[in-house]
C-alpha cells in the first residue's frame, strides 16, 4: 500500500513568487521568512515523496463565481498555471497523478463527500508557490502531484469541522491505495491577514500562535469554530488555514502519531502573517 | 437555525446577498486575468464597464478607485485584487487607502502586530 509519510503547510502570497523571480530571499524583508524552508527542504530530499495531495484555495484564477464548488478534486495530466491579472511570471506546469486523483475521487464519493471532479484545472500562486519554496534548486519540483480545491471564497465556508473530516478521508484512501508510491499532503494560505474593508491589515498574533499549537498537539482544536468565527479570529482571508485543517486531518487520519519535523512563523510578508510547518508521520 | 453571528467591525463577509450584488464587477475582474482585457479595459473603460453591465453604482466605485466603495457595491477581495493591479496598486496601497493612513503608516502596523 502507499505510504503517507507527512505533511506540510505554509502561507501563500503573490509577493513571494517575485521575490524568488528577483533572487530576493536573503534580502532583510526576505530572510526571516525563507530561512524557515531549508530544514524542510532537506528533510524532503530524503524522505523523498512521489506525489503531493495540495490542499488550497483558488483565487480567481480558475473557478469564477458562475460556478463555485465548495471542494474540487483535479483529475488532470498536468496542471497548468497562468496570469492570475497581474503579469507575474507564470511557472512550469507541474504534472498531475491520475491514478491517486481517481482513487480519492472514487473514495471521497464512497465516504459521502459530493465532490466536482475537474480534468482540466488552472492551478494559481496557493498551489504553485509551495512547489518553489519546498523544492528551491528545482525548475519543476520532482513530484506529481492532486490539487484539491477548498473554498474561502463565498461564504457559506465548508465549516472547519468537515474540512477536517474531507482531511481524513483523504488520509484513509492514500493509505488504502494499491501502490508503492510515498505521499505527503500539504495546506497552503493563512495564516491571520485580511486585505479588505476598514479592518484591513488585521492581525491575531495570539490566535496564530495557539493554531501552530494545535496543529501539533491538539488537531482538532480549530474545528470548533464556524466559519464567521475564524473571519473574527482570523481575518477573512485568514480563514485559509481551512487548507491546513485538512492537511493535518489526513495525516492524523486512522490515528497515527507526528511529529515535527520543522516550523516557522514571521510577521509580516504582505499584508499576512505567515506561517509554515512540516510534520512527520511517526 | 443557527444563531445570528455579531457583526465584525470592518468587515462584510462576501455571502450570498454580496455575491448577488456584486457579480456584473466581479465578473468584470474576473476577466483581467487576460491582459487583452485588461489593455481593453484601459483603452476604453467605460465601453469596458457597459459590456460588462455594471450597475451605476459599481461603476462609480470603478471611476473612483476607492475599495471601499468597490466592496460596497458587491466586489469580492480576491477579484478585485485584479482591477487593482491594473491601477498599480499593491497590498499596502490598498490597506492604506481603506483604513486612511498613509502607506508607510499602514507598514508600520503590520510589523506592529509582532507585539501583539
Amino acid at each position: 500500500m502507499a505510504q503517507l509519510i507527512g505533511g506540510l503547510a505554509t502561507s501563500h502570497i503573490p509577493a513571494i513568487g517575485g521575490a524568488i523571480h528577483k533572487g530576493k530571499q536573503q534580502d532583510p524583508y526576505w530572510k526571516p521568512f525563507f530561512d524557515g524552508f531549508p530544514p524542510i527542504s532537506h528533510w524532503l530530499a530524503q524522505v523523498k515523496p512521489d506525489t503531493v495531495v495540495v490542499f488550497y484555495n483558488d483565487h480567481g484564477l480558475n473557478f469564477f463565481l458562475d460556478k463555485m464548488p465548495t471542494f474540487a478534486v483535479g483529475a488532470a495530466p498536468e496542471y497548468r498555471n497562468a496570469d492570475e491579472g497581474w503579469g507575474i511570471p507564470t511557472t512550469a506546469p507541474l504534472p498531475g497523478n491520475l491514478d491517486l486523483s481517481w482513487h480519492l475521487i472514487n473514495h471521497l464519493i464512497e465516504r459521502e463527500f459530493d465532490i466536482v471532479t475537474c480534468q482540466e484545472m488552472l492551478i494559481d500562486h496557493a498551489c504553485t508557490l509551495p512547489f518553489k519554496l519546498f523544492w528551491p534548486g528545482h525548475e519543476v519540483a520532482p513530484v506529481k502531484i492532486v490539487p484539491i480545491n477548498i473554498n474561502t471564497v463565498q461564504f457559506p465556508l465548508p465549516t472547519a469541522r468537515r474540512v477536517y473530516k474531507l482531511g481524513q478521508a483523504v488520509g484513509e484512501a492514500i493509505r488504502a491505495w494499491d501502490s508503492s508510491e510515498r505521499v505527503v499532503v500539504l495546506g497552503t494560505g493563512g495564516l491571520s491577514h485580511q486585505l479588505e474593508g476598514e479592518r484591513a491589515g488585521f492581525i491575531n498574533k495570539r490566535f496564530d500562535l495557539q493554531f501552530l499549537d494545535s496543529m501539533e498537539s491538539n488537531p482538532e482544536w480549530a474545528t470548533q469554530f464556524s466559519d464567521l468565527e475564524l473571519v473574527e479570529k482570523a481575518g477573512t482571508q485568514g480563514v485559509e488555514l481551512l487548507n491546513w485543517l485538512a492537511m493535518r486531518g489526513a495525516v492524523s487520519a486512522g490515528g497515527a502519531s507526528v511529529k515535527k519535523v520543522h516550523g516557522n512563523y514571521h510577521i509580516p510578508i504582505s499584508n499576512t502573517a505567515t506561517g509554515l510547518l512540516a510534520l512527520e508521520v511517526a | 437555525m443557527s444563531p445570528t453571528p455579531r457583526a465584525i467591525p470592518g468587515t462584510t463577509p462576501f455571502d450570498g446577498t454580496m455575491a448577488r450584488k456584486g457579480y456584473s464587477l466581479n465578473k468584470m475582474c474576473f476577466s483581467f486575468n487576460d491582459k487583452a482585457n485588461r489593455d481593453a479595459f484601459l483603452a476604453d473603460t467605460e465601453g469596458y464597464m457597459r459590456q460588462y453591465a455594471l450597475t451605476p453604482e459599481q461603476a462609480d466605485a470603478v471611476r473612483s478607485g476607492q475599495v471601499l466603495q468597490m466592496l460596497a457595491a458587491g466586489g469580492n477581495a480576491y477579484y478585485l485584487a485584479k482591477l487593482a493591479g491594473i491601477f498599480g496598486l499593491d497590498m499596502q496601497d490598498i490597506g492604506a487607502q481603506q483604513t486612511g493612513v498613509t502607506k508607510d503608516e499602514f507598514k508600520a502596523k503590520l510589523v506592529a502586530a509582532n507585539d501583539q
